[in-house]
Formats: structure tokens, sequence, C-alpha cells
């Protein structure tokens, strides 16, 4: 282990968090841990819920500074909702991902947060985008942020399989907030998942007794 | 006044920014480096193999300050060879170990390097240790280097107990390659040694013969 800074102090930007988004066959999930604490030193939620929903079938996760996020999230619910009235239809995932872009983009010198955005819509089945920090739009199929995803970046590209069935995607999407949520510090608490398909939309949380355990454990 | 700066190579400290794995199989160890040295964005070497020998049957993998790793084996490999005289037989790994724990811990302000340390010895068989900043502890598996950040999930979760030898070549094979992929530091080829009762064995696996996974 080298002192490796991967958090908050040096580049300003996770605040200790895992989140992570894959697509599977049919649908996507979208998960995160759910500690908030203060300088890596005293968790000052142990509960908080990350994954937040802009409109029906289209979710985010929140990565940087939870102000800024929470800000921008709200500017984007509104955005959306009224661009979904003039459409007459539910909002396609990339307008979403479009609009929370736009935000970051145009206040790139005030805002500190970037998104993992997902979710299923009708012209492009299951979708994943993540917005970075100074605003870049770019489309996967699995993705990662957060302070804790530098120590399952090696899992992720080792165990991410397209069109993964919806049991098997949550097992890995389970697997890998576990992993991280075991090296990262401040990560942890529950896995708090939320699986989106043409049918619904399903929350699962696994509770910490309940999440995988590994060989040192 | 105008100051030229000359090539980054020749300014920035040259490092080994790196990725080092080594683990214990039922009889042996086997260890794993990938090839790059760097100086600050440029690759001075693209095949330097990290993997040390401190004895027949005892190596070092080294991360961190390339000058100070280097230094810190050497000096260990002439230790050694003193005191294996001395003892009239192979030293054990622990021995290695400790030698190496005692230079990082007495130099830790002015040193930056890691060593992990790993061997087969008669007494206590195959075993892997850790001497970062100057502690000494034995582990089943240990990684090391700037790209072992990335690969921690991955360990965490595929490591098993009583792996076979070839089982722990592919692994390694497979930690070095995710780490590679994600981490600017380390790149190159895989240098694996592997050690046991029989003996040293040394392997190279070439960019193109390293796995792929599904986004390549």
């Amino acid at each position: 282990m080298e002192k490796h800074c991967t958090d908050s102090r040096v580049k300003g930007v996770s605040t200790g968090t895992t989140i992570l988004a894959a697509i599977f066959d049919g649908g996507v999930v979208i998960g995160s841990d759910s500690r908030a604490s203060i300088g890596g030193e005293y968790v000052s939620s142990k509960t908080i819920n990350k994954v937040i929903q802009v409109h029906d079938r289209i979710f985010c996760c929140i990565a940087g500074s939870l102000a800024d996020a929470q800000a921008v999230i709200k500017a984007a619910k509104f955005h959306l909702s009224f661009h979904s009235v003039q459409m007459e239809s539910p909002p396609q995932v990339i307008a979403a991902a479009s609009v929370l872009k736009d935000l970051c983009y145009k206040n790139k010198d005030e805002l500190q947060a970037g998104f993992l955005t997902a979710g299923w819509d009708k012209k492009n089945g299951p979708q994943v985008y993540v917005v970075s920090l100074g605003g870049m739009l770019i489309s996967q199929q699995v993705t990662i942020g957060g302070s804790g995803s530098t120590f399952i970046y090696g899992y992720v590209d080792a165990k991410y399989k397209p069109n993964m069935t919806k049991a098997e995607c949550l097992q890995f999407a389970t697997n890998a907030l576990a992993l991280a949520m075991g090296r990262d510090n401040v990560s942890g608490g529950v896995a708090h998942l939320v699986v989106i398909t043409e049918k619904g939309v399903e929350h699962v949380v696994v509770p910490g007794d309940k999440l995988p355990r590994f060989h040192d454990e | 006044m105008f100051e030229e700066t000359g090539p980054e190579r020749l300014s920035e400290e040259v490092k080994t920014g790196t990725t080092i794995i080594a683990i214990e199989f039922d009889g042996g160890v086997v260890l794993g480096s990938d090839s790059r040295v760097s100086a600050g964005a440029s690759v001075v070497n693209r095949v330097m193999n990290k993997l040390s020998p401190l004895h027949d049957k005892i190596y070092c993998a080294l991360s961190g300050s390339a000058a100070d790793a280097q230094t810190i084996a050497e000096i260990v490999n002439y230790q050694l060879d003193v005191h294996s005289i001395e003892i009239g037989e192979d030293p054990q790994v622990r021995s290695a170990a400790t030698l190496v724990r005692n230079i990082s811990y007495k130099y830790k302000e002015e040193l930056s390097a890691h060593l992990i340390v790993a061997g087969w010895d008669r007494r206590d068989g195959g075993q892997v240790f850790a001497t970062l900043n100057g502690l000494l502890t034995r582990q089943p598996f240990a990684v090391g280097g700037s790209g072992s950040s990335y690969v921690y999930g991955f360990v965490d979760a595929e490591y098993r107990r009583g792996m076979r030898k070839e089982e722990c070549q592919q692994f390694v094979v497979n930690t070095l390659t995710l780490a590679m992929n994600r981490d600017g530091s380390s790149g190159g080829v895989a240098y694996v040694v592997t050690i046991d009762g029989h003996g040293t064995e040394e392997k190279v696996v070439l960019g193109n013969q390293l796995p792929t996974f599904f986004d390549q």
C-alpha cells in the first residue's frame, strides 16, 4: 500500500463514497454505499441514500460535494419534468444526463460534483452515463465512482460481462460494493441498489451483516 | 530571468510506479511484477525486472523509488551471503525479511521504497513477508506499488487458500494485467518468478500474451 492520496483532501473530489452502475440483459443496476463522513474521521450518517430518483425510470448517483450535487439535482429534476411535459412522453435517459452535463459544464468553476445516471427508456433500452467533474458526458456499460472505486477497478474489469442476467448483475454489484467498503475507510454501511427495467423499479437494500464475506473475514 | 528546464526525465525522480504481488501456495511462492520505470511522465525503462534475487530461493519485489529499492536489495543480498556462510546452510525467508525491515525502519525518513520479500525454506516452506514502512508481517499474499490500489477488490475476492502452483501463476498474471490496464505508472510486460523446494523458475509474459477483458 503506497501512500496513495485519492481522497478529498488532495483532489477535493470524492466525498468518501463508492458508487456503481452496470447494464444487464434487459435493465440496469445502480448502487452505492451509505456512509457520509466528515474529513474521514467522523461518520455523520451510517444510512444515507446516495441513489436519487430524477424521474420514473431514471436514477442518479452523486460523487463529490454533497451540497453541490443536491443543488444540481434539484435543478435537473425541474428541467426534466418540464421537458417531459413538452415532449408529452417520459424523458430519455440521455436527456437526464445531458441536463446534468449542461449544469456541470456551464458552472464548472463553482461546482465540484460528478454523476452516474442510469435508467431505462423505450427508445434505447437500458443505459448508463457518466457526467464527470468538468462536464464530460460519456456512455458506458459499467462504471464506478467515488473514493472507494479505486480498489475495485480490477474486480469490475475482470468480473463484468455484457448481457448478464438480473440476478448475476445484482450479485456482481453487491460484491463490488462490499469489496470497496472493505478497503475504503470512508465507504461503508449498507449497500443501496436499484434495479430499473421496462417493467419498473425495484429497491434492494443489503444490510452490513448480509454483505458477502471474502477470504480474510 | 528565464531558466531553461531540460528534459523531464533528467529532473524528475525515477520511480518504479509499479504493481508487485507475491502469494504463497502449498509448497512455495509466486512473485510477479510489471516492468515500467517512470520519471514524471516519461517511461525511462519499459522492460525492467523488479523481482530481485536476495538468495537462491529468496526473492524480493521492488516498488517506490528505484534507487532506494535497488540499494536495499543489494545491501541485503550481501548481508544474506555473509549470514548463510556463518550458519553454514541456506538462510530462512524470515531472516531475509528481517534484514530488509531493519534497513527500511532505521532509514524510514530518508527512504521511500517498499519491498515484498518472498521465498521458500526447509523449515516453513513458502512464505511472503510485507515490509512497508519498517513493519514485518507474514501474509498469505501481499500486493504493493501504485497499481495495487486498483486490484485490492480483485485479490480480496479471488484469493483462496490452498491453490495449486499453476492456479497461483495465473492469478498473479491476471492481477498484474488488471493493474497495468488501470495504473498509468504500471505497464510493459509481466515478470513471474516461482520458487519451491525444487528450485526457482523465472518467466516473462509479453504484452500481447496477457489476458484481455470484456472491454478490450
